[in-house]
């Protein structure tokens, strides 16, 4: 009876020391320093991969093998998502019943702002992506919102990005600390393993690029918004960046969330914001 | 209501190299919708390239060929200038023509 209350209470102290020993390391957890993440994340990259060119990152898994980057550069002279460019130049420019177009929703009129998204909205509170943006100006406008994985969104965000190619990722987070929680947000649930397989975001993203998953050739996580939104031949068809959380949630076997669910916007804030300086490349093809 | 052809047709020397993309669903009648109802079949049955009053290609599709298909193929005999009228057909009566300038 005495050995095992001396049991008890030695297990109790154990935890006692061990939760003294780990407090300090919760605190310094909490100091969110989003200048030193970014660096550290494309400093990661670099000096995995010296050979590849910085502002190639953005390609994706043709920035890791050759082969598969000649079959692209050809692809390219005639892209598949050609047809969801125009359609979308033509959608962005008719305006809606009321007269008023999405350009009176947009800083510059809509053309050439795709490297500002997503930004932190201080009266929200939230992060707010392009895709939410556009949505919620055809709200404004009186018209029906768009489903947020492909065909319309994916073509207004295609033709979006395509006035903005070559612009440097330029996302901002403002001094609040509601901006810096989503930003440790989104950065939590990139890390986070989830699903049947136990996989996180940087269990391929970061671990393995380049690597063969079957018969793919997995993306860095660097720069890999900075193409969206893709056609991929996979689906035949183009989709958003809502797309693509969504199907690599439920490829993990992880229940995927709702489209713009508030982890999907941080996570966006997260890999956009470690990607500042990188070109924006969308939209683009994948296989 | 832009074309559903997009077609580049550069002329090198002797030889004229022609890109086309053409937009379609060519549904195969196998795949069924959300609600689980058969998609009925929708797909280009011919594909025809004529420079000249000459047909340089000519193909016979079916169910196999993917959706948007793309076709790359070069001839001798085109020079720059000349035109290069593409068209398909498909199994439900739908068709398509465009007239590109070989450049």
């Amino acid at each position: 009876m005495k050995a095992r209350i001396a049991l008890v209470l030695g297990s109790v102290s154990a935890a006692l020391v061990a939760l003294i020993i780990a407090s300090p390391r919760v605190i310094a957890a909490d100091k969110i320093d989003p200048a030193a993440d970014a660096k550290a994340f494309q400093n990661f990259f670099f000096q995995k991969f010296p050979d590849v060119k910085r502002e190639d990152f953005v390609n994706g898994p043709y920035s890791m093998n050759a082969d598969m980057k000649r079959q692209w550069q050809e692809k390219e002279e005639f892209p598949p998502y050609e047809f969801a460019l125009d359609a979308g130049k033509e959608m962005f420019a008719t305006p809606f019943r009321n007269g008023k177009s999405y350009a009176d929703c947009f800083p510059n009129g809509g053309i050439g702002i795709r490297q500002n998204y997503p930004y932190f909205d201080e009266k929200e509170g939230k992060v707010v992506t392009l895709e939410l943006a556009l949505n919620r100006c055809r709200e404004a406008n009186g018209e029906q919102p768009y489903s947020y994985v492909k065909d319309e969104m994916a073509s207004l965000t295609a033709y979006m990005a395509f006035t903005s190619r070559g612009k440097p990722m330029d996302i901002r987070i403002p001094d609040d600390p509601r901006a810096l929680a989503a930003f440790e947000n989104g950065k939590r649930y990139f890390y986070t393993r989830r699903g049947q397989m136990n996989f996180s975001c940087a269990s391929c993203h970061v671990q393995s690029p380049g690597e063969r998953i079957r018969a793919e050739i997995l993306a860095p996580a660097l720069g890999i918004l900075n193409a969206m939104p893709i056609y991929r031949s996979e689906w035949s068809g183009m989709g958003t960046t809502s797309r693509r959380f969504v199907t690599c949630n439920s490829q993990t076997r992880a229940v995927p969330l709702e489209p713009q669910a508030d982890e999907y916007r941080d996570v966006e804030y997260f890999l956009s914001y470690v990607a500042n300086g990188l070109p924006i490349s969308g939209p683009g093809a994948r296989p | 209501m832009a074309s559903s052809i997009r077609v580049r047709a550069i002329s090198n020397g002797d030889i004229t190299e022609v890109q086309t993309l053409i937009q379609h669903p060519m549904d195969t009648g196998l795949v069924k919708d959300a609600k689980g109802e058969l998609i009925p079949a929708h797909f280009i049955q011919q594909l025809t390239f004529e420079c000249n009053g000459k047909d340089v290609f000519v193909a016979d599709w079916g169910t196999a060929i993917s959706k948007d298909p793309y076709v790359k193929f070069s001839f001798k005999g085109a020079r720059k200038g000349d035109d290069l009228k593409i068209s398909w057909t498909d199994n439900k009566g739908g068709s398509d023509t465009i007239t590109a300038k070989i450049a």
